[in-house]
């Protein structure tokens, strides 16, 4: 088995599995802060897919995207926990 | 070589990420869902870069993945706090079989601020002691 075939069947298929889970939490979670966790999560588990295709594919510069991805999901739990703490003033 | 190391490091990865998305399911209360995605996927995340930065080996590689590294590390606490913080201050509830709520009566839901000590047992003793001067005037 290659690396190549690991990733493609192995790696791929796991990290689409715990998205698939976290979608469910997210379209079920009870509370708005459920939902802002979901997706904080979603986009992190989004940098490590990006990792595992820079690898499959050979090229480095997806990592580029894993970075902005990552400065994304912080600032978008930040907009978040902003507003639903001004909301409830 | 390098590729089994990558493929060990990878599939430990994913299954961190794996593990935290099954914790999101599985946790009862909001406040422990935060804390399994702050930490095991935050574990992941890093396993599956650093399998990157050992197939590449290249220098821009490995600076760029340890800038990503390092941001991931830094920015999950503050958020997880921040998102808890917020959902406490809007009110979500603990889970019905938590022993203790450090924070109960201890902030002011009006202003948000937070006191060491608990504002209604304060507001008793001063009370207290007041009528207790009442009673006793000192010589």
């Amino acid at each position: 088995m290659t690396l190549h075939e690991f990733i493609n069947y192995i790696i791929i298929p796991i990290l689409s599995l715990s998205v698939l889970l976290i979608l469910w939490r997210f379209i079920k979670g009870p509370s708005i802060v459920d939902r802002v966790i979901a997706l904080d999560l979603i986009i992190t588990t989004g940098v490590g897919f990006i990792a595992a295709y820079s690898i499959l594919t050979n090229r480095p510069s997806f990592l580029d995207v894993a970075m902005i991805l990552a400065l994304i999901a912080f600032l978008g739990t930040v907009a978040f926990s902003y507003y639903i703490q001004k909301r409830n003033k | 070589m390098t590729d089994i190391v990558v493929a060990v490091f990878s599939f430990f990865g994913a299954i961190f990420i794996l593990l935290a998305s099954i914790g999101l399911i599985r946790m009862p209360d909001a406040y422990l869902r935060i804390s399994v995605t702050t930490k095991a996927a935050t574990l992941g995340i890093g396993l599956l870069l650093l399998a990157a930065t050992i197939h590449f080996e290249d220098f821009a590689v490995t600076t760029r993945v340890m800038a990503i590294i390092l941001f991931i590390l830094l920015t999950a606490p503050i958020s997880g706090h921040l998102i808890g913080r917020a959902s406490y201050f809007s009110g979500v509830k603990l889970w019905k079989d938590s022993i203790m709520d450090d924070m109960d009566g201890k902030y002011h839901k009006a202003t948000q601020e937070l006191k060491s000590e608990d504002v209604k047992e304060l507001q008793k003793r001063e009370k207290e002691e007041k009528e207790l001067i009442k009673k006793k005037p000192l010589k």
